[in-house]
């Protein structure tokens, strides 16, 4: 597939990006691009770099070479665009901060230092914390959450700061069944109204019912497209070689999601 | 002992100029180091600030060589506390250094470096005793501290620094709370990291600095670490903590330097460092979030969950109840008369301990990942633990009418 970085409709488009922990390479000469208005998965089998590729583009980590632009912009011009959301295991949970402080730490980049939060901010929170139906447990320390619940937290956090681009590590990791339904409702009703979400995904199960389209990467990219077109079972064996088993049902004629997303 | 009208004087700032300096420059020394500690604490840096203390020593042995080199009297105040800020600074170069490049682990580098500049400036000290030069009285101070000695433009020198610290603090409080909760989320905000941890050492060694006149260099690390400790005790936000902590540290500072003005010979600094300990002794045993006895107190109140769950479930099953602590419990709520019989409040609450248990258990089917947490939440009324959606969802479970009140027969059976 031709990449064109500068391409218009590029929420995100990423161009021979190398990155190495140590000597370790975690991904060789990446190329990838997602459209605005389209949700997309990155998948790939453990250590493939699906995490690392979105840290990298966020300049999380140190990359070798390569760049990644943002609505055709370096990263520095459109912070104010992008909402990250971190893994849950990367936060002291133990922190002195309830529900509502972490929401509010979205707001951070339209705070000026001295101006203290007024009410309308306040509202404001309150309003992300009922997308994802935790406004009932606002002043609830956070880690009295459960799993779900924290990741619920966080995607409200990146609601906060009113982005049109939300980059997602492994939402839907670790938490129970109502909230990933909560969470892929949000991002379709995210997607329809215009957004761009790009989530690192492992279950292959869901990519089909949850995605766009989708990427799919083993240190270098194997595939990328829509998910009708890229998400083949010789796209994945290639990817993850003998580890899938043969009878998981993962082309887009088989999928069977997991949750009923209609809703 | 206590010469109590002095005390109050003290406390009132009525016992002179020079004491009511000393007194504000304590308070602001306290708040400056009780915010600056709560960010060092809620980073996991806390023992920085002890090699950074100790590291300060031989650059005051340092500063005033040089000064009475130059003919000076090498008691120039804002001159030694340069020299000390300088030498900490290396200090702490030498730790970061030691904990990248090296297998050793932090507390290790700080172990060695700490003891290896407070070594030097030990010696550094008695060259410059059997030297002669300057005025070398009040040197050894720095590694106490003493304010009795302490002229009008010293105390004016710290109390501005100090104030200059709590302005920092206000002014950088967002970027700091964000780098110490979520340091990727901190960075993709745009946050420089590295520059936010240098912001946060510079502040520990403005307030080491200006503590070393006061409370000295041994003991001016208790000012950064008791107060963020005793204030995590009393709250789960961040604000309320860098508040309380300031607020602990001040009290201290205020309290401690009106005590040493008022009983002869007590010396400031380790009074406001045992004032700030007793603070923390008060906060670890009597704190209402996280205090000890408020949690024996928890775990009390627990127990009696347990018994009035266990109880009324006994009763809607018609079984005979034994356990005394049970019995004690039910009759205490008027669930059941003095004959063991339930009365109709009793039966009321038992259908509904039926219900919410049968609620919980389809809410942990459903939510395996909050197993842990459940465990106690589900002797609590689930209106208080569960948002009124989760509830709703929850209730679709069940046939019959979606009723809260808890009547009898609502359809929840024990199953």
């Amino acid at each position: 597939m031709k990449i064109s970085p500068t391409d218009s409709d590029a929420a995100l488009a990423v161009r021979g990006l190398s990155v190495a922990y140590g000597d370790k390479p975690a991904l060789s000469s990446v190329d990838a691009v997602f459209k605005q208005g389209r949700m997309s998965a990155i998948v790939g089998p453990n250590g493939a770099g699906k995490s690392t590729m979105l840290k990298a583009a966020m300049g999380i980590i140190p990359t070798i070479s390569g760049e990644a632009l943002f609505f055709a912009k370096p990263l520095a011009a459109m912070r104010d665009r992008i909402a990250y959301v971190p893994q849950r295991a990367s936060v002291d949970w133990d922190f002195p901060a309830t529900v509502i402080d972490v929401v509010l730490m979205g707001l951070y980049r339209r705070l000026r230092p001295l101006s203290l939060i007024g009410r309308s901010q306040r509202q404001m929170a309150i309003e992300c914390l009922e997308e994802v139906d935790m406004a009932g447990l606002a002043s609830r320390q956070i880690g009295q959450l459960s799993g779900g619940q924290q990741q619920r937290v966080f995607i409200a956090r990146a609601l906060a700061q009113k982005a049109d681009l939300l980059l997602l590590d492994e939402p839907f990791a670790g938490v129970d069944a109502a909230t990933e339904k909560t969470i892929i409702t949000l991002l379709k009703k995210f997607v329809k109204d215009g957004g761009t979400a790009v989530a690192v995904h492992h279950d292959l199960s869901t990519v089909a019912a949850y995605f766009d389209d989708v990427l799919i990467l083993n240190v270098r990219r194997i595939a990328g497209g829509t998910v009708a077109a890229a998400f083949t079972e010789a796209n994945l064996a290639e990817a993850y070689g003998g580890r899938l088993a043969r009878d998981t049902p993962m082309t887009e004629a088989h999928a069977e999601p997991l949750v009923d997303t209609a809703t | 002992m206590i010469d109590v009208p002095a005390f109050v004087n003290a406390l009132t700032f009525n016992a002179g100029y020079n004491t009511a300096i000393v007194a504000m420059g304590a308070i602001l020394l306290g708040w400056a180091g009780g915010t600056v500690g709560t960010f060092l604490l809620l980073r996991q840096r806390s023992l920085v600030s002890d090699a950074l203390s100790h590291a300060t020593l031989p650059g005051v042995g340092l500063a005033f060589l040089v000064m009475a080199w130059f003919g000076g009297t090498g008691r120039f105040l804002p001159g030694l506390l340069l020299g000390a800020a300088i030498s900490a600074m290396t200090g702490l170069a030498c730790v970061e250094w030691l904990t990248r490049r090296t297998r050793l682990n932090a507390d290790a580098a700080i172990g060695a470096v700490l003891s290896a500049f407070f070594g030097f400036g030990v010696v550094l000290l008695t060259v410059i005793q059997s030297l002669g030069i300057g005025q070398q009285a009040g040197i050894g101070s720095f590694l106490l501290g003493s304010t009795s000695g302490m002229l009008r433009n010293e105390a004016v020198t710290l109390a501005v620094l100090a104030l200059i610290v709590a302005l920092l603090v206000f002014y950088f409080r967002r970027p700091l709370t964000l780098v110490c909760f979520d340091e990727i989320f901190a960075r993709t905000s745009g946050i420089d990291i590295r520059r936010a941890d240098l912001l946060l050492m510079f502040l520990v060694m403005a307030v080491t600095v200006t503590g070393l006149r006061v409370v000295g260099l041994i003991l001016v690390v208790a000012l950064l670490i008791i107060p963020p400790v005793a204030a995590r005790f009393w709250t789960d936000k961040t604000t309320t903590m860098i508040f309380a902590s300031g607020l602990i540290g001040a009290v201290s500072g205020f309290a401690g330097t009106a005590l040493s003005a008022s009983v002869p010979n007590l010396p400031a600094g380790p009074v406001i460092v045992l004032v700030a300990a007793l603070l923390f002794v008060i906060s670890l045993l009597f704190a209402p979030a996280r205090g000890i006895f408020y949690g024996l107190y928890r775990a009390r109140a627990f127990s009696r969950k347990v018994h009035r769950r266990q109880g009324l479930l006994a009763i809607l099953r018609g079984e005979a109840i034994y356990d005394s602590d049970t019995i004690k419990v039910l009759k205490a709520d008027h669930y059941i008369r003095a004959d063991g019989t339930p009365t109709r409040t009793g039966l009321a609450a038992a259908d509904n301990a039926a219900r919410e248990e049968a609620l919980w258990t389809v809410y942990l089917h459903d939510n395996p990942d909050a197993a842990y947490r459940a465990a106690r939440m589900r002797l609590d009324p689930i209106a208080e633990r569960l948002t009124s959606d989760e509830i709703a969802e929850l209730e679709k479970h069940f046939a019959g009418p979606p009723s809260v009140s808890g009547k009898a027969g609502t359809g929840f059976a024990i199953r």
